[in-house]
């Protein structure tokens, strides 16, 4: 019984139970009640249309990151360098839109050619990550975190030069564009359908390219056994290019939402750390697409709900992020526990 | 192999994600009881505030753009809660560290909304930082009232102006207590060189800069020393405070002041790192003295370098504010208070004070005294002639500075080093 799906489902809601537990503890230790700290972060996140609202503004750029990361890790490729390609997504949406700020062209037009700009920055981005991978022979981890760095340079120069708001230099950011640059919202509430259209549309995608297609088959093929796949006649390293190429336009498309969606404007953090937020999903998830929509969207809800623990409890948010982090570990503890098991059974 | 590598790599990873985060865990401290119990029970009222029986306390809420506890600008701002709470019997909600660095995929005028939720009738958003959100923020809740400190959207002379009802800007004329901060460090140093720690560069630091500039001027002259000795270079850091990896490290700044004959450093910045600069290396020689900023006790971190601190005390205003608010009086105002020159340390009348540090010599500090008695009697500093950096005019043989002028100064003024603006 445990070898099946259903001891992988067993072993996996021991990990929640034991991050829960532990995270329990740490609370307990700075004498702060864990129900309470879990009710307050639920209510923090689905207790109002507004707060569930909150939760997917952050679930949006999160699930663009990781249905970018599924084409990556099915081509065995472990692309860190999604928050630089988020940055870079989010510099060209700011730079398309800085072009048009004057312009007399229809807004919807110019947020289309905005997003769409920010998708080739962030693809071209993960270009080089993958040029350094197979002509420079760089492991995309430290060739990633290095771009990331670079990332986050270019942002800085940007907003404390070349973008900088007139009589001000500042860490704070650019200005913020017109209104007429934003995607619409829904009234009263923060989040855009589109935005969220957006994302979906990202998952769909990426799902259908991974289940029903060619294309998708041999990029797991690739991922699987890169020698194997190209004594197949599989042009493996071009396959790896194409999945750079693929997360990189969805991580930049993140970005963009970031700009014309949430901040209206570069800032120094524009990513807000969803790279990295998005590899614990995918790696949570075991690089299935059919769970990126739940997994995200609960870690979009612990951010969004530990809000309440400095407000309500005088506790850090970064709670959340133990969690979060906490979680994974566990995961990737108990599966290997569970195959040592199944090995031994 | 290639497979292992990758997992550890990604164990790694995570390992360090959680770590990162654990880091700022402990400072989960000093709850105050009653918040942790009581809160609860607003959020799942939401009805309260529509049907607020009479006796009903009165919540207000705070964002912070650094932690309640920075020993500087954020601190306070908690501590001016905290007195509200006790003159109104009201009740604070806050959240600190309201920053993209610290709280990221945030916007201020989103946690507003969660200190609403949790009552806020009234929400006091305490950065420049935060300037668009407060108006974005002000405009989406008119029944919310709004105190965005330090900024000037609805100073009707200024050059930002929009009607918002439901805003109210409050500011303190630092200037005194910037210029009071120069000629502490204008009487203390033994080089001559006085290095200020700015924040980022835009109207505000500018004219606290240069304020402070013109009372070490002033001190230093009046001591009877060579005008040609006196240098004062200001070096910013980009933000507020420091965010490793985004801005200069104020840290680093004022160890490369004080080691390079800058005896004196004044901060700009949101809290005092400059002081615990200046006890290190005091300590291992090098004469080292700082001048704190913003919050009143500032001193207390390192007393044997401080030479004093020009602070802001919000009580008084904010008490009024928030009375208005609550007895239906409200106005939408600019207000930019002077000190109370009677006393310009009393907590319940003086929204700007200056407090000499330990480490102030007795002579220098009687001097300072006697400085800011002859502000107290009108003495202007911001009068001509005065330069810009560049040597164009600011200000006439014998014309003094309009608010507007001082408000939104241009430019450093001439005998200052540092930047003017970003280049």
């Amino acid at each position: 019984m445990l070898k099946g799906r259903l001891g992988a489902v067993l072993f996996q809601l021991i990990a929640l139970v034991l991050a829960l537990g532990f995270v329990s503890l740490i609370l307990i230790s700075a004498g702060a009640s864990p129900m309470e700290a879990f009710k307050n972060m639920f209510t923090g996140s689905f207790g109002s249309m507004r707060k569930f609202a909150e939760v997917l503004v952050t679930f949006v750029p999160l699930l663009l990151v990781t249905a970018g990361l599924l084409i990556t890790f099915s081509a065995g490729l472990w692309n860190i360098g999604v928050e630089g390609q988020i940055v870079l997504g989010a510099i060209t949406t700011a730079g398309v839109l800085r072009v048009f700020v004057d312009s007399t062209l229809p807004p919807a037009l110019i947020i289309t050619l905005a997003i769409l700009g920010g998708m080739i920055g962030g693809a071209l981005w993960a270009s080089l990550a993958g040029l350094l991978k197979t002509f420079g022979g760089v492991n995309e981890i430290f060739g990633g975190l290095g771009l990331n760095f670079v990332s986050t340079a270019l942002t800085l120069y940007l907003i404390f030069g070349p973008w900088k708001r007139d009589g001000v230099a500042s860490m704070s950011g650019t200005e913020p564009f017109p209104d007429h640059f934003s995607l619409p919202q829904v009234p009263e509430l923060r989040i855009s359908l589109w935005a969220l259209g957006i994302a979906v549309v990202g998952i769909v995608f990426v799902y259908f390219i991974l289940q029903g297609t060619y294309f998708g088959l041999k990029l797991k093929a690739v991922g699987k056994n890169f020698r194997a796949a190209y004594l197949l006649g599989i042009p493996t390293w071009q396959y790896s290019m194409y999945s750079f190429l693929i997360c990189g336009a969805l991580a930049g498309a993140a970005g963009a939402m970031q700009v014309t969606a949430v901040y209206h404007r570069l800032i120094p953090s524009i990513s807000s750390g969803y790279g990295y937020l998005g590899l614990m999903v995918a790696m949570l998830i075991n690089y299935q697409a059919i769970w990126a929509v739940p997994v995200a969207l609960f870690f979009a809800a612990l951010n969004i709900g530990s809000i309440q623990l400095p407000i309500v409890m005088k506790l850090d948010s970064s709670l959340a992020g133990v969690l979060q982090g906490v979680l994974v570990l566990f995961v990737l503890l108990m599966e290997g526990a569970r195959q040592k098991f199944v090995k031994k059974a | 192999m290639r497979k292992n590598f990758a997992r550890l790599a990604m164990f790694a990873l995570a390992l360090m994600l959680v770590l990162s985060a654990c880091g700022g865990t402990p400072a989960a401290t000093e709850a105050p009881v009653v918040d942790a119990t009581e809160a609860p029970a607003m959020t799942e009222a939401p009805a309260v505030a529509t049907e607020a029986p009479a006796a009903e306390q009165f919540v207000f809420g705070l964002l912070m753009v650094g932690p309640y506890n920075d020993n500087g600008w954020s601190q306070a701002h908690y501590e001016a809660g905290l007195y509200l709470e006790e003159k109104l019997g009201a009740k604070m909600v806050y959240l600190d560290k309201v920053n993209p660095a610290d709280r990221p995929g945030t916007t201020p005028d989103q946690l507003a909304e969660e200190l609403v939720a949790q009552g806020a009738k009234l929400v006091i958003f305490n950065s420049d930082d935060m300037k668009d959100a407060s108006t974005t923020f002000a405009k989406a809740n008119p029944d919310v009232f709004v105190i965005m400190a330090s900024g000037d959207q609805v100073w009707p002379e200024g050059n930002i102006y929009e009607e918002i009802p439901n805003l109210t800007n409050i500011m303190g004329r630092m200037e005194y207590g910037k210029m009071m901060a120069g000629c502490a460090a204008a009487l203390t140093t033994d080089t001559g060189k006085i290095g200020y720690l700015g924040p980022l560069i835009n109207d505000e630091t500018r004219r606290l800069a240069s304020s402070a500039y013109l009372g070490a001027k002033h001190c230093w002259e009046q001591a009877g020393n060579d005008p040609a000795g006196l240098e004062f270079k200001v070096t910013w850091i980009g933000f507020w405070f420091n965010i490793p990896g985004v801005t200069l490290d104020p840290v680093q700044v004022s160890n490369d002041f004080y080691t390079t004959g800058y005896d004196v450093v004044i901060s700009g910045i949101d809290n005092p790192v400059n002081l615990g600069e200046a006890q290190k290396l005091m300590s291992e020689g090098t004469p080292s003295y700082g001048v704190a900023y913003d919050y009143v006790a500032a001193c207390d971190a390192a007393p044997e370098v401080c030479i004093g601190v020009p602070y802001f005390n919000w009580g008084p205003e904010y008490l009024k504010a928030i009375s208005s608010a609550q007895d239906g009086t409200w106005e939408s105002q600019f207000i930019w208070a002077s000190p109370d020159w009677a006393d310009i340390n009393n907590p319940d009348t003086s929204t700007v004070g200056f407090v000499n540090g330990p480490a102030l010599s007795e002579d220098a500090a009687a001097a300072v005294d006697a400085f800011a008695d002859e502000l107290a009697g009108g003495l202007n500093l911001f009068a001509g002639p005065l330069n810009f950096q560049d040597g164009t005019p600011y200000l006439a043989d014998g014309e003094e500075a309009t608010d507007q002028q001082i408000w939104y100064l241009s430019q450093l003024l001439e005998g200052m080093e540092g930047l003017s603006a970003s280049e």
